[in-house]
């Protein structure tokens, strides 16, 4: 930034900065900026303030806590290890419903997908639905999916398969999109230019394109899910949070113990197996 | 045969690509489009197939407007026309065997193509392509497997596969080294003799445009500026083809990659070494 | 390179060469996943005729959805700003706290055994999933927001710490040498050689957790952690549909305008 110095006179560097007669002043940041940054921060800090004060803290309770997770944890110990073989036909039911669950979203994602994505859409009336579709499954939680479905078709795996698999069309098909817009313009065009009509074009120019995607997606999504649905039984939608709930409500905490240890080592496994298929297939 | 009628294209950036641009293929005709960049060759080229839409202006093949054409006829007709790229836009992760039977898409139902059962006729004479490009026995490869002169032996091997009744070429040679150009563009120019096919090329070597080509046409900021045999090509003419642009420069020879990359490792020894060494003569 | 076709080969057939050469393997797996779909639709009772009997179930509570009650929107709005609250709170205070655990987590800035220690702390928080975990922070601090703060706190220190270390981990060498060879002690070094590298990234992990904490906090109501899902759950228990979907409405208006904000916000940094 070398100016020449000139005693006697005020500078503006590039960075505004007056610099007095001769002397040379280094700030990070132009005193614009600096007080940019400050009123930032200052905004920052005042959110912040204003959300803990919604903080309804029972100090009594908070107090207590010790206390209570000390106890929680003496009546969740020892696990009820006799409970193993009643957790198994719930996790698998868990596994099944996020399996099926994803199976679907797989399927109606991909045109859900084409349609949402710029360079493949019809016109701008898909490209709207298709990203309404996907905003409205994002925007809902699964356990909101769960609570609605579970009132459609009444309590049960049922009503799980389908929440899991209507909330992970958002996920999967907005992803899909992203690739789907990455894609090499040039292999299309070129199968174009034999003359396919626009179904092949999609079967030989683009899907091959995506294929890795879709996989890498939907490998994810799927281990994901495996934890979305030991959770959604909390609300009658299947799985082991049936079975979790009612050892809650039972007061039966061993049983939550295994309960939880199950969750755990499943969750792991599956996304250990998640991770080596998408290294397989990428 | 290929007639083109004061084409004209202007790109929604204000960019005038072409600008009342005309010509003729006659059937057998070997063509060569050559320019400078920016010269609007590329853009004349996909004018035909549409892949680019024509501002103004028409275009006949064998009789029929092309840019008359609605969605579904343009796609039928583009079934007659097959192209050449210069990237060779080959499906990447399907193998050369489907890449080639892709030019049969149009000819083929749906579940034909998804299935991949071609009828017996066109496997027969894919298999017969691949040997006449020279890739017998890479059916099964991956198309990213392979050179740049094998994928573009594989794109030549689809256009043809079309049995199209002319040939469209996309600079086939600018991704590719000088010695596997020159084989290139001499396999196309061959093989389209050989089927009688009027062929329009767009390169950018003017040597190789010459040796090759039995017609020239030159494009020069979007307008046609020469139309003749190679032998009328002289000095004047290229120089006001090309202007300010050297047109010597576009011609590459065998060896010149290797020249240039010695060049370069002398100049890490502190040698100067001046842009247009040796290697760079006359056509 | 002229051609010569020689003698007329016989007719050679072609098939597309299967995904898996084995054709053992091949069928193997597929009859694998035939059977499987088979069997797990058959666990779960996926029921067609149970599906299409909900569909006039389903038909009826849409009709009673629309108009969308919002007369008792005091409710909602305290609901959706306790949410707010919630998300905002567990964001500052929990990307705070992520720094440290992800410089813990990070093989490159401490010794083996704190990295497994702090991995460990990473894992088990990343595998339970949110509401398991409010549901027992409820049981130790009671029912209301805080515990819901705390939950998401958690979690977002393990969303985001797992995700920093990954980053701190990537760094360029490089550059922390150089500032080490001033003689600089370690929080130097953090501060000049790893923090400027990570920072762009780190910033975007702050928003895009503030997004996912606001979804998560519209649902921990459910299990008696604070915020709109409370209200939510007791609407649809009660089968007060217009209510229910006029949260619904509140909800995805509050997602998607916190999105397009963190969207904004991080085209302005980058």
């Amino acid at each position: 930034m070398g100016e020449r110095r000139d005693p006697g006179a005020h500078h503006m560097t590039t960075d505004g900065i007056c610099t007095p007669a001769g002397r040379r002043v280094w700030r990070r940041r132009s005193r614009r900026k600096t007080l940019q940054a400050f009123g930032l921060q200052l905004a920052g800090v005042a959110i912040v303030v204003w959300a803990i004060m919604g903080l309804d803290v029972h100090w009594p309770f908070v107090l207590d806590a010790p206390v209570q997770v000390v106890d929680l944890a003496g009546r969740m110990m020892p696990p009820a290890w006799s409970f193993t073989d009643d957790v198994i036909p719930p996790m698998i039911e868990t596994i099944n419903i996020a399996t099926l669950g994803t199976i679907m979203a797989c399927v109606l994602s991909v045109p859900v997908a084409l349609m949402a994505a710029r360079n493949t859409t019809i016109n701008r009336v898909t490209l709207w639905i298709a990203r309404v579709i996907v905003v409205t499954s994002r925007s809902v939680n699964e356990l909101v999916w769960a609570i609605i479905f579970a009132a459609i078709f009444g309590p049960g795996p049922l009503a799980g398969v389908v929440a899991i698999g209507i909330r992970s069309i958002g996920f999967t098909s907005k992803l899909i999109a992203e690739g789907v817009e990455e894609i090499d313009r040039g292999q299309v065009e070129a199968v174009e230019a034999t003359g396919a009509s626009r179904s092949k074009v999609l079967m030989y120019g683009i899907l091959p394109q995506i294929m890795p995607t879709i996989v890498g997606v939907v490998t994810f999504r799927w281990d994901i899910n495996i934890r979305q649905s030991s959770v959604i039984g909390l609300v009658g939608a299947g799985g082991i949070g049936i079975t979790l709930n009612s050892a809650m409500n039972l007061f039966n905490w061993p049983q939550v113990t295994i309960i939880l240890l199950a969750i755990f080592i499943v969750v792991m496994l599956s996304e250990w197996v998640s991770d080596i298929l998408r290294k397989q297939f990428i | 045969m290929l007639q083109v009628d004061s084409l004209t294209k202007t790109y929604p950036t204000g960019q005038k690509a072409l600008d009342g641009c005309s010509l003729t293929v006659e059937t057998g005709q070997v063509v060569a489009v050559i320019g400078p960049s920016g010269a609007g060759k590329s853009s004349l080229i996909r004018c035909v197939n549409r892949l680019v839409e024509p501002t103004q202006g028409r275009i006949w093949l064998d009789g029929t407007d092309v840019t008359r054409l609605g969605r579904n006829q343009m796609a039928r007709m583009r079934r007659h026309m097959g192209m050449i790229f210069q990237e060779y836009n080959l499906v990447e992760r399907l193998t050369v065997m489907e890449n080639v039977l892709s030019g049969r898409l149009g000819f083929v139902s749906f579940w034909q193509a998804f299935l991949r059962r071609f009828p017996q006729a066109d496997i027969d004479r894919a298999f017969e392509l691949l040997d006449q490009v020279g890739l017998s026995g890479y059916e099964n490869s991956r198309a990213d497997a392979l050179s740049g002169g094998q994928r573009q032996r594989v794109g030549i091997a689809r256009a043809l596969m079309q049995e199209p009744r002319i040939l469209l070429v996309d600079e086939p040679t600018s991704s590719l080294d000088p010695r596997t150009a020159r084989t290139i563009l001499g396999l196309i120019a061959d093989l389209a003799r050989e089927r009688g096919l009027p062929a329009l090329i767009n390169i950018h070597d003017v040597g190789l445009a010459l040796m090759f080509a039995e017609r020239v046409v030159g494009l020069s900021q979007a307008r046609v500026v020469f139309d003749g045999v190679p032998d009328q090509l002289d000095e004047h003419i290229l120089t006001r083809i090309f202007g300010e642009a050297d047109w010597r420069q576009t011609v590459r020879h065998a060896g010149d990659d290797e020249r240039a990359m010695a060049a370069a490792n002398q100049a890490d020894d502190g040698a100067p070494v001046s842009p247009h060494a040796d290697g760079i003569g006359s056509v | 390179m002229t051609v010569q076709s020689g003698t007329p080969a016989a007719p050679r057939s072609w098939r597309k060469p299967p995904m898996i050469r084995n054709p053992v393997l091949r069928w193997g797996m597929l009859l694998a996943v035939a059977v499987y779909i088979v069997y797990a639709v058959e666990d779960v009772n996926l029921d067609l005729a149970r599906f299409i009997a909900g569909i006039p179930k389903a038909v009826e509570m849409a009709g009673d959805m629309v108009p969308p009650d919002f007369t008792r929107w005091p409710l909602l709005l305290e609901g959706l700003l306790e949410s707010l609250q919630m998300a905002i709170f567990s964001t500052a205070v929990g990307v705070v706290l992520s720094v440290p655990i992800a410089v813990g987590a990070a093989r490159n800035m401490v010794p083996k055994p704190v990295y497994l220690a702090f991995r460990c702390y990473l894992g088990l928080v990343r595998t339970l999933p949110e509401v398991l975990i409010a549901i027992f922070l409820v049981k130790a601090f009671g029912f209301g927001a805080f515990a819901g703060m705390l939950t998401l706190t958690v979690a977002s220190t393990g969303f985001v710490g797992k995700l920093l270390a990954e980053e701190i981990e990537a760094i360029d060498p490089g550059e922390v040498e150089a500032i080490r060879a001033t003689g600089s002690g370690w929080l130097k070094v953090l501060l000049y050689g790893v923090q400027p590298q990570t920072l762009p990234r780190y910033v975007g992990l702050c928003i895009y957790r503030l997004d996912i904490n606001l979804r998560e906090s519209t649902i921990l109501g459910i299990v008696g952690a604070g915020g709109i899902g409370a209200t939510l759950y007791n609407a649809f228990g009660r089968y007060e549909y217009d209510f229910a979907f006029a949260i619904l409405l509140s909800i995805v208006a509050l997602v998607l305008v916190a999105e397009w904000a963190s969207g904004a916000i991080r085209a302005r940094i980058t």
